[in-house]
Parts: structure tokens; sequence; C-alpha cells
């Protein structure tokens, strides 16, 4: 029983695929597949626009909106109406095509992430060897597609937020690779079905998810940091910062085309959240052993909705950096303490079993995390400002 | 040590996460439409007229001098003349607004009509939702819209309301006992000859025999007319005390209302 609800969707996929002659059998599984990424994202997107619109107004003590279906729960489907019926406005001097263009290969984009998501036991569209690779791939395209929305546009505002988009991500680009690449030297694979299989393992009932060692812990960290900058968020979210470049890139995008950015962006955020759960949280296994019965893709699903909650509290609180600060921490902090960390790692690979690497590991990140802190990201005190010329 | 301010922050937003749920003071935000929060006394939207008793077009104060359409900035008010005339509050003919418009659309809020009022004709009301479906006609008010009870201005602003009233009061009572000292005058004047006939035949009895003594005392009552009056002025000021002390039991009117109804009484004619 809990073997079938564990493998429903696959056994649903085999079910449907039977009634075709055998040569259409491989073809329409893979359409299948498709066809469910594409119905669960989606929904997946309307339920967290949901949750931050009413999660962040109870933060900032309103209430949120109420007023649409019980509780304002149809408020996502409003909003769908609302932009899909607006009128697509394009300025005169814009690249047309491009401008067209840059939405799309934003969404199609942030869905090819998908394919190689493992969302529950044997539930992945494309189980392919260098998954990760794919991935990162795929990630790195919606700079592309950003900077195509801001050139095309021939709108300063738009540009400048292209800019400091393309800025940011090719920034924390590397941190987000880098504390990946820990994972990859301890599986010794790209794969992400075999990340996930490795993590899969119970001692005393509790799982061997790499979050729960110091190195795991310490990469998160800077796996979080790298991606709440990549899907720019909040507090990010420079490249969008309504109140300095009115909407950054998309400013001169409206109606359906922004519904695709906001969609673009909120798939990118679930695509970057499954990765982090892949990689840290493990993937689709039960946190404890005595809860295996609960089928695998409610784990992994619950996981990436509880990202998504820590994302948006995260927006709720901090205030948006500037633009020295931004480059700052990715280039003097976060990307030596990845750099570190892949030190540890190589470390605690050689040290054996035993539970001196935990004190080794854990002593060297957190005496380097706090001296970091201390040194690189003080405050600068400036004194009073001297002018050499204009006495 | 690094991040120790954002888990501060953090925990403070978590904080007003749970905490709006369970105490509702914590919510900043009104639900508009259904919950209000009161308008403040000093609050002006947009101007309307004031009538006396309840006959709107009777009761209009206004006597069309036309000052504010003048003194508008934004030229907004739009008045015609009468050709007849009506009496005002203290009874003398004046001539009335035929016409009286003011464009919501153009309207600055800015109070000057009011200011310029010599005749505390035209106030400002605190509604605010004007909002129409008709952007033409349902924009522009004319004097039936614009005309608001004396009471309704002081529902929305008391303390304002019960000064004009005083003040008209007084004038009402001054003008009052100017006529009365006019028309004792001319009595005496009419009585001087009858006394002067009367006066050799020293009957007691005739109603004549006191014309003199009106005549004194006529002379001397405009002095205490007007201090009558003045006090009379201050008990409408200090209304609310005496009349709601009696029906308060009877009436279950809260003894705000009983104010403008005591104001109103004053000067309703």
């Amino acid at each position: 029983m809990t073997e079938k609800a564990d493998q429903l969707f696959v056994l649903l996929k085999d079910w449907l695929v039977s009634f075709l002659p055998g040569n259409w059998q491989g073809v329409a599984g893979v359409i299948l597949g498709v066809i469910g990424i594409a119905a669960i994202y989606p929904t997946l997107f309307a339920l967290a626009v949901l949750m931050e619109r009413k999660g962040l107004g109870r933060m900032q003590n309103r209430i949120g909106p109420n007023r649409v279906g019980p509780f304002g729960v149809l408020q996502p489907i409003a909003d769908a109406i609302k932009s899909l019926t607006k009128e697509d406005v394009v300025p005169v001097n814009a690249d047309k095509t491009v401008h067209f263009l840059a939405p799309v290969v934003l969404v199609v984009v942030a869905f090819m992430g998908f394919a190689v998501l493992p969302a529950g036991r044997n539930m992945v569209l494309v189980d392919m060897d260098a998954s990760l690779l794919f991935y990162f791939a795929m990630g790195a395209s919606t700079e592309v597609s950003i900077f195509m929305a801001g050139w095309s546009s021939r709108n300063k505002y738009s540009l400048l937020g292209a800019m400091r988009a393309v800025a940011q991500m090719i920034s924390y680009e590397v941190p987000l690779l880098l504390s990946s690449v820990v994972i990859v030297m301890m599986t010794g694979s790209l794969s992400l079905v075999k990340i996930v299989e490795v993590q899969h393992h119970y001692t005393w009932g509790f799982p061997h998810w790499y979050i729960l060692t110091p190195w795991g812990l310490a990469a998160f960290v800077m796996y979080a940091i790298a991606a709440t900058a990549e899907t720019n968020r909040s507090p990010f979210d420079l490249p969008e910062g309504e109140s300095e470049l009115v909407a950054g890139y998309f400013t001169e995008y409206s109606g359906f085309k922004f519904a695709l950015f906001f969609l673009g962006e909120y798939l990118g955020m679930l695509s970057i959240s499954g990765l982090g759960t892949t990689l840290f949280l493990g993937g689709w296994s039960a946190p404890f052993s005595f809860l295996e019965w609960v089928p695998s893709w409610i784990w992994f699903f619950s996981k990436v909705m509880l990202s998504i909650t820590v994302l948006i509290w995260v927006r709720g609180t901090l205030p948006r950096l500037r633009q020295d600060q931004l480059m700052n921490f990715a280039w003097k902090f976060v990307l030596p303490m990845t750099l570190l960390n892949l030190g540890v790692a190589a470390l605690w690979r050689f040290m054996g079993e035993g539970w001196l690497r935990w004190i080794v590991c854990s002593a060297i990140l957190i005496v380097v995390y706090v001296v970091a802190g201390r040194t690189e990201m003080r405050r600068k005190h400036f004194g009073p400002r001297s002018y050499r010329y204009a006495e | 040590m690094l991040g120790e301010g954002i888990l501060k922050g953090l925990a403070e937003t978590a904080k007003n996460f749970a905490g709006s749920f369970v105490s509702e003071d914590r919510l900043t935000t009104v639900e508009y439409p259904e919950q209000r929060i009161p308008t403040a006394e000093a609050a002006r939207v947009f101007p309307f007229l004031v009538y006396d008793g309840t006959d709107w077009e009777k009761g209009l104060r206004c006597v069309a001098c036309q000052i504010c359409e003048k003194e508008c900035p934004p030229k907004c008010i739009y008045i015609e003349k009468s050709k007849d005339k009506k009496p005002d509050y203290v009874g003398k003919m004046q001539i009335y607004p035929a016409r009286f418009d003011i464009d919501v659309s153009v309207c600055m809020s800015c109070q000057i009509c009011v200011e310029v009022c010599p005749f505390e004709a035209i106030k400002m009301d605190t509604e605010f939702e004007l909002s129409t479906s008709d952007r033409f006609g349902g924009l522009l008010f004319d004097r039936e819209q614009l005309a608001k009870s004396n009471e309704h201005y002081h529902k929305i602003h008391p303390t304002e309301a019960s000064e004009v009233d005083a003040r008209l009061a007084e004038e009402k009572a001054k003008v009052e006992a100017k006529a009365k000292a006019a028309a004792a005058a001319a009595a005496a004047k009419a009585a001087a000859p009858a006394a002067s006939v009367t006066a050799p035949v020293k009957s007691e009895s005739t109603p004549a025999a006191g014309a003199p003594k009106a005549a004194e005392a006529a002379a001397a009552k405009p002095m205490a007319q007007t201090t009558t009056a003045a006090k009379a002025a201050d008990a409408a000021l200090n209304a609310p005390a005496a009349p709601s002390g009696k029906p308060a039991p009877a009436s279950t009117e809260p003894p705000k209302t009983a104010a403008p109804d005591a104001g109103s009484k004053t000067s309703g004619e």
C-alpha cells in the first residue's frame, strides 16, 4: 500500500502509456512527465505567491489579501486573470523580437531545470549522469534572458537593472557552484538521483543528509545566500529595486509578458530550492527512518515549500543591500568561505571515521567564519572627509 | 559575530507573524469598507451649504453674494442670483442662489470659500467618498446636493458649529434689540403727543398714562437687552448640560445629539 502511494505517479504514467503501441511508449512517457512538471510547478508557484502575500502581510502586521475566495485563497487566480486581460504594451523603440523572446526564454529555461530534479523515488524526467552540470547550465541561461529584456527595452532603467542583474548573478554563480562542488566531491557523482540515494541512509533513525555535517552545513548556508542572490530575491533584489529602478529589467513589460517574468522568477526560486533540497536536505528521503511510509514526493515538495517559506521570511526581514556591499560580500566573504569549505570537505574525507574529524572540521569553519566576519565584513569607519584642492 | 543581526531580525518578524494572529491590536491596518476610523474633527474635504430648520430651500443661509465664487482659486463655484427675495435667519429679505454648483473634480479643498463667507453659509464637509461612475454630471454638485442641515454641521464639527451658532444668535439678538428699540422709540414718539394731551386730566386708570414710563424704560432697555441676549447665547453654548439633564431618562438618544438640537432651536428662526 505504502509502496503504491509512493509510486503513485509512476504507476499512473505506466498505466496510461500501456495503451499505446510499444515503440510509442518512450516518447509518450516523456510527454506525460513534461505535462506533470508543467502542471505541478505552476501550481506550487500560485501557492508560493499566496504564501508570500499572506505571510509578508502578517510579518508587517497587516492582514494580507482576504477578499477573493475564503481567506483570499483565490487571489493568485485573480492576479492571473488580471495579468492576462491587461494590454500588452511594447515600446516604439524596442527591439520587438528580443523583447518578445526574453520572457519566453526565461520561463523555458526555468522549466528545463526541473527536468533533472528527482521529485520522488523514480520520479525524474531525465536521469542523466551530469544532471548537476545540466542544471547549472540552465540556471546560467536565465542571465541571458534578463539581459535580453533589459537591452531590448531601450529604457535606461531596464538597462541598469539588467546590468546589475548580470553583475550580481555572475558574482554569485561562483559561490553557488563551489558550494555544490563539495557534494560532488563527497558522492563522486554529478547525477542528482545518485546524490539523493547516497543521502538516503539512516543511523539510529537519523538520516545521512549533508546538511548534518559541518562542511555540509557551511556549504548549505553559502548555497542559500548565493541562491537568494541568484533568484534576485530580497535582500539581493537590486536588479528590480522598485525604489530606484521602477522595476529593473522588466520595467517595459506589461500584461502577459510581465506575468511570464513573474512566473519565471518564482519557478527559479522553486527550482533552486529543489536543487538545495536535493543536494543538502536529502531530496525525497524522509527526515527520520520511522517516517519512511510517507510517500517520497510529499517529502520533496514539503521541503521545497519550507525553503520557499524561509526565502519569504528573509524577504520580510532584511532591507536591500547596496551595490558595493553586495559585491564585497560575494567576493570577499562568500567565495573565500566556499573555497575553504572545499579544503575542509577534503580533510573530512581523508580523516576517516571517528569523532575527531567532527571537532577539527567544525573548529576550522567556526574560527574562520568568526575571524573573517570580524575583519572582512566590519563596518568601515571613515574619518571626516578631506578635500585636497577645494579648500 | 556576523549574522547575529540577521537572526535578531528574523526573530522579530517571526514574533510579528505569530503575534498578528494572537492580538488584534497589533494589526495596524483597517479593513476599510467595513471598518472605518472616525474622521478627525478638523477634517475637511469638500464644501457644503448650511441650512437652518427642516426645509433646505427655505433655510439656506446663502445670500448669493458671490464672494466665494470670486475667491475660489480653481474657480469651481458657479452661482446664479435669484430674481425674488426670501427672508434670511434674522428675517431680513435677501436674494438667494437660484443656482449654486460646485465641481468636485476641480475643488482643491482649500477652505477659502469658508473663510471668506460673511454669512456662515458654506462649510467644509468630512464626506470623502465622492467617487461616481458618471464623470460629467455626477461630479457637478448642485444646490440640493450641497445643502446640508445645521444638525449635520453640528455632527461633523461640534465645537466650530456651536461657536457659529452663538455668533449668529448674538447677531440676531442685536438686530432684534435694535428693532425693538426702534419700535419703542417710534411708540414713544407716537405716545408723546398723546401724553401731553392726557397729562392735564391726570387720570391714573387710562392706559396712556403709562406711556412716559414705557418710553423711559425703552430708553434704558437696549443695554439690558443686549446683556440678556449675550446670556442667552452663553446658555446656547452650554446647552448640553441643561436640556440633556431632564429628558435623558426618557429619550434613548445620547447626550451628544442634544447639543445640536438646542443650538438649532436658538438660531432656528
